[in-house]
């Protein structure tokens, strides 16, 4: 078999006595949805910022493509081509919908001490752009301060942002947090519509969600991968059961 | 596109300075020539300090050292009988870029309250190091007798002159500023300064555009330095006094962070409410008297109601390209 999209192995993270990622092994291949669920507090944002490289790992390797990336920084990853979005969204909240994702488009394109040119009327950029909030369906409020978008909005324009840096693994944090029935619906079409073509490695406390989406399923309590499985194996683990979905299923 | 009024006052404001000097001499008032040259001076400042400050999110508080840096470096090389302007003001420029460079290395590491302390900690050290050097008349300072020579070209002991000088350096360095922060240096900056997490996410690593930034930032307020000194033709460590980096803060809130006029309508702004209150023989003495501490009023005034200063007032363009 061909080597994983990403490799995770014996990964460590603490704070102070608290062992929040505690020894997980993970392997999300390329071309799937991978989704990890857990309780609150299994470390699941935790495990998301070290494999985008916000958080410092303490023990274990990341493998990304064949490559070892556990050293490099968050902006090394994502010109790797690794995107992640946040459970809390992280937009630019006073620039368009636009500048959002031209900015994304940018920070891909070479390096930018270009000091003259305005970069908004640079077509390279926001042509680019344009297409991509057209995909998700952003495309009639392009021009919009991104403030002013609605929740779910935002949420769609941070998935964009992470689309338009064209990455090989999506990592989505909790990606229909806070929304409404409606529009957490639509996020989980849209994210259909990725699958197969995207690699998706997914956070996501919405079960529905989670079982619509997922290839497999990887379960998180207290730092640690439980099972992973396809969701129908996931469902009737025992072990799973009592740990988390006991109270749900 | 039809320019936004924020941009129009901005002409216009640029159009009433060129006509100062004409003005000053119909009404034989020399002495309005000099305050609106230092106020474009100040303007030049106050622009350097908003592009890091109003568009980088880096809250130097020690930009004075970069005026402290332009004026020694023309007054010390006039000293020992330097006088040739372009290489007095190439010293300034490059001398303030590399200490700027230095600062920035180590300063644009931290972030917050450490960027504010450890920027006013460097300058601190430099107007402590001016004090002490007795051969540039330490704490006194000394005159400078001789102004920067561009000969053939123009002559800065007539005020007329040194005035449009100022004027066009003023509108160079407005342009430049408007088109660095335009552009996708520009737009990683203020990235940076907006969400910069998100900004790591998506691939940028801001340190080396915001140390570009800031090295560009102490050229442009160097330059501003050197004009500083001959405008006074007297050099001090003043210059780089605290509190002279405390008014170019208040010039950049006051005008309007983050917008291209601002630094000037803030520098005009501060330096006339300045004359007004301690010149003006026919206030109440206990105006007159007290004028900081009405200065300061209106300074909160500002920082509570018009969150982006006096350019606030006006319209900018919408795409957020600051006019």
């Amino acid at each position: 078999m061909a080597e994983p999209m990403l490799a995770v192995e014996n990964l460590r993270k603490s704070f102070g006595a608290l062992a929040a990622t505690d020894g997980v092994n993970l392997e999300v291949r390329e071309g799937e949805t991978h989704a990890i669920i857990g309780p609150n507090g299994a470390g699941k944002t935790t495990l998301i910022s070290q494999l985008s490289g916000t958080l410092r790992t303490d023990e274990g390797r990341i493998r990304f493509a064949g490559e070892d990336i556990t050293e490099l920084p968050a902006p090394e990853r994502s010109r790797k081509g690794l995107a992640r979005s946040f459970q809390i969204t992280s937009i630019y909240r006073e620039f368009t919908a636009l500048d959002n994702v031209a900015l994304a488009v940018q920070a891909h394109a070479g390096h930018s001490f270009r000091f003259w040119r305005p970069a908004r009327a640079d077509a390279a950029l926001r042509d680019p752009a344009r297409a991509v909030l057209e995909e998700v369906g952003l495309g009639a409020r392009a021009e919009l301060v991104a403030a002013n978008l609605a929740h779910g909005e935002q949420r769609q324009l941070e998935i964009a942002m992470a689309l338009a840096t064209r990455p090989r693994l999506l990592l989505l944090d909790e990606p229909v947090a806070g929304m409404g029935t409606d529009e957490s619906l639509r996020m989980v079409e849209f994210l259909a519509t990725l699958k197969g073509s995207k690699t998706m490695l997914l956070v996501e406390h919405d079960m529905d969600a989670v079982f619509t989406l997922a290839d497999r399923i990887s379960v998180l309590v207290y730092g640690r991968i439980i099972a992973t499985g396809r969701p129908e194996e996931i469902r009737a683990n025992p072990e799973v059961r009592a740990a988390y979905l006991g109270e749900e299923a | 596109m039809k320019p936004s009024p924020r941009t129009l006052v901005l002409f216009a404001v640029l159009a009433l300075l060129a006509a100062v000097p004409t003005l000053a001499a119909a009404f034989n008032q020399p002495f309005y020539l000099d305050l609106f040259r230092r106020i474009m001076i100040f303007a030049i400042a106050a622009a350097s300090l908003n592009l890091i400050l109003g568009y980088g999110g880096m809250v130097s508080f020690g930009h004075a050292a970069y005026l402290g840096i332009g004026a020694y470096a023309v007054g010390v090389l006039a000293h020992h009988g330097i006088h040739n302007g372009w290489l007095q003001w190439a010293v300034a420029i490059g001398g303030s870029a590399l200490v700027a460079l230095v600062i920035g290395a180590v300063s644009i590491r931290t972030s917050g309250i450490y960027f504010i302390m450890i920027t006013l900690a460097f300058t601190q050290m430099l107007y402590y190091m001016g004090i002490s050097i007795e051969e540039y008349g330490g704490d006194d300072g000394i005159r400078v007798a001789k102004l920067s020579q561009f000969e053939g070209l123009i002559d800065l002991a007539n005020p007329t002159a040194f005035y449009y000088v100022v004027l066009a350096l003023l509108a160079v360095v407005l342009l430049l500023v408007h088109r660095l922060v335009n552009s996708r240096f520009g737009m990683v900056i203020r990235a940076a300064k907006s969400n910069d997490a998100r900004t790591r996410a998506i691939g940028f690593s801001p340190y080396p555009y915001r140390l570009a930034a800031f090295v560009i930032a102490g050229a442009i307020c160097g330059l501003a330095g050197a004009l500083l000194v001959n405008q006074t033709a007297y050099l001090t460590p003043e210059f780089m006094n605290w509190t002279r980096s405390g008014e170019l803060m208040f010039m950049v809130i006051l005008g309007g962070i983050g917008t291209t006029a601002g630094p000037l309508f803030g520098a005009a702004a501060l330096l006339l409410l300045e004359d007004l209150l301690q010149g003006w023989s026919l206030l109440p003495k206990l105006v007159h008297n007290f004028w900081q501490f009405y200065l300061g009023i209106v300074l909160v005034l500002v920082v509570l109601f018009a969150k982006r200063g006096l350019a606030g007032l006006l319209r900018g363009s919408k795409d957020g390209a600051d006019g």
